[in-house]
């Protein structure tokens, strides 16, 4: 592994948390390239969800640094982290039940985050286009004024995942998006993540091995808090230790 | 245009707000006399607390039950600069210090305290019946939201803060006029506040200040703004990761708020002529949400009727049976709790909300109920 984070989008040196002494996560390294799609996966536990929160400021590491552009996040308020360029999903879908489709990728725009701004948001056209993009590539445009609360599950992953596109992130981070997806949803939502891959890089935690099989440019394997295995999914899946804490249960 | 769109985003928001100006503005000086008149100004100052309540506690879902302390901070910059203009030195000549307020003289304090100088001067005052509120607000609310201290924690502290300042206006009496308060309010620039004639001026003055504050309210709501509390309210956590600092917007919204309480005590005082730590502790605070909650949180004009209907009630019916008042107001609170949790506001908003609700809870017990209880008048519509 190369130790320049000039090449890297997002580099990861180190990072460690620990809860009242047990180590959630400890000593990870993670390199992300641009434009790629890295999958993490691992069994239950593994600290797969700590990492993102670790990256994204939720939780607070106890060690180690996180380098988005060369520039040190970690310490960084949440908010910051996501102006600097990196959005989140969550794992179950998180978008505001009472407002619009529309309202809701309009919420997302980052201009006007502040409070000023906030008052004085106007639509203009180019936010307006760049919403009716997004709400195409999503697969939402016939129902921009519907309330986001009656949508169905999987169309309310893709609304969060079209806020996230509002904001136009280097790095997006998804916590496991295709979970209780049908099969043709499933297709679907890996079609979106390679199209969104296209100009920024994505980082999934993901359970199903054929959907990441599917996306996936390169793939870590956590295992106790730790790595234990990164490449490609072919190099991976061979792996004898990656067969025995996981892929063979 | 566009503004007036901002404003009032249906039909019936413009219809429900013009409805009420023309209540307060003509329906009600012609049918009361000036002594009842009085009594509405009275109550429509409590409003201003209620549309800071709207967008507070309805929109942005921080509950402060410590409202009363913004309310009396606001009455109180007012009725001290009212108190010094009664307190010049030949109505105050028999005192052993001529000059100052009487209870000072009373509790032997024998100089105008230093942070009283100011209270001299009118334009002083008029700022700081914002500022004072919104500056306290301000600081509390930045160290408590900063440090993420929200929901009944929040309630429970600002409730602390409503004790603590009237203990500490009761226990300081000769700064603070302690528990009496500050009374005896006589003229404002020489103007006699307390004749029959300066009470209708006030009574209008209140009244157009408070439809400007309901349509501040209204437009802060109906701005990208108003949706970003309301994503606060329901799902903090995606708020601050789509890059908003949500402590910044629970801070400002909470002094916008205080400073809204301030401008109601300020005209409260006005009006009433008196200010005592009675109007600001716990219980008062907590009436002031009980108004906003009958009338409907989630609308400023529902929340202003409701501080109407709730006080017009209470004198109705306190004047009357003094001993059982109490009974009802928490007997309404609870019912609003269970039946109509968006207040009366939300029974006229959506068929399928809570007033629907209420109607099939009555429907149990009698069947002719069902349309009685949703009159086809659009008074409150939600605001939404």
């Amino acid at each position: 592994m190369s130790n320049s984070p000039r090449n890297h989008v997002l580099a990861i040196e180190d990072l460690g948390v620990s809860f009242d002494g047990f180590k959630a996560v400890d000593g990870f390294n993670f390199y992300l390239d641009a434009n790629t799609v890295h999958v993490i996966i691992g069994p239950n536990g593994a600290g797969k969800t700590t990492v993102l929160d670790l990256i994204c400021g939720k939780t607070r590491a106890t060690s180690g640094s996180v380098k988005f552009k060369g520039k040190e996040m970690r310490g960084q308020r949440e908010y910051r982290i996501v102006r600097a360029g990196m959005g989140r999903k969550f794992q179950n879908p998180s978008i505001y039940e009472n407002l619009t489709v529309l309202e809701n990728l309009e919420i997302s725009h980052p201009s006007g985050r502040g409070i000023l701004g906030c008052l004085l948001f106007r639509r203009t056209p180019a936010i307006e286009r760049q919403m009716t993009d997004i709400a195409a590539e999503i697969g939402l445009s016939d129902k921009l004024d519907v309330e986001a609360g009656i949508l169905s599950h999987g169309q309310k992953q893709w609304l969060e995942i079209g806020m996230l596109l509002m904001q136009n992130p280097e790095i997006i981070m998804l916590d496991e998006p295709v979970a209780g997806m049908s099969v043709r949803e499933r297709t679907e939502t890996a079609g979106l993540i390679r199209r969104i891959s296209q100009n920024r890089s994505v980082i999934v935690i993901e359970h199903d091995m054929e959907f990441v099989r599917e996306i996936a440019d390169r793939v870590t394997v956590m295992h106790l808090g730790q790595i234990l295995a990164e490449g490609s999914m072919e190099k991976v899946s061979a792996d004898p230790k990656v067969i025995e804490v996981y892929i063979g249960h | 245009m566009t503004l007036l769109r901002t404003l009032f985003k249906t039909k019936g928001e413009a219809i429900s707000f013009a409805a009420f100006a023309f209540l307060i503005l003509l329906v009600l000086p012609l049918a009361l006399p000036v002594f009842r008149l009085n009594l509405v100004g009275k109550y429509l100052s409590y409003g201003f607390v209620a549309v800071g309540l709207v967008l507070l506690w309805g929109r942005c879902g921080i509950l402060s039950l410590g409202q009363g302390v913004f309310f009396g901070l606001g009455g109180y910059c007012m009725a001290m600069f009212l108190k010094l203009e009664a307190s010049d030195p030949v109505t105050t000549a028999i005192q052993s210090t001529p000059g100052i307020p009487d209870f000072m003289d009373w509790n032997q304090v024998t100089a105008l305290p230093g942070f009283w100088e100011p209270f001299k001067s009118l334009w002083f005052t008029a700022g700081a019946v914002f500022v004072v509120p919104g500056m306290i607000a301000f600081l509390i609310g930045w160290a408590m939201f900063r440090r993420r201290v929200g929901g009944v924690y929040f309630a429970i502290i600002t409730q602390a803060m409503a004790l603590i300042l009237s203990l500490g206006i009761d226990g300081n009496q000769g700064y603070t006029g302690g528990r009496n308060g500050i009374t005896d309010l006589r003229t404002l620039w020489g103007w006699d506040i307390r004749s029959e004639d300066a009470q209708f001026k006030l009574y209008f003055c209140c009244c157009l200040l408070l439809l400007a504050v309901c349509l501040l309210g209204k437009y802060v709501i109906n701005t990208r703004f108003g949706r970003v509390l309301m994503a606060v309210r329901d799902q903090e956590e995606r708020v601050r990761f789509s890059g908003y600092d949500v402590a910044m917007i629970r801070t400002f919204v909470f002094t916008v708020a205080a400073m809204m309480a301030g401008l109601g005590g300020a005209l409260f005082v006005l009006q009433v002529g008196f200010m005592s730590p009675s109007l600001i502790g716990i219980v008062p605070s907590i009436e002031l949400v009980i108004f906003a909650a009958v009338g409907g949180r989630l609308s400023v004009v529902g929340a202003v009727l409701g501080c109407l209907l709730v006080n017009a009630g209470k004198s109705a019916f306190s004047e009357a049976y003094p001993d059982l008042w109490l009974y009802l107001m928490g007997g309404t609170f609870i019912a609003v709790v269970m039946f109509f949790p968006d207040g009366l506001a939300g029974l006229f908003g959506k068929p399928s909300g809570a007033g629907a609700k209420l109607t099939k809870f009555l429907s149990k017990f009698r069947p002719s109920l069902m349309g009685a209880a949703v009159t086809p008048t659009q008074i409150t519509p939600l605001n939404k």
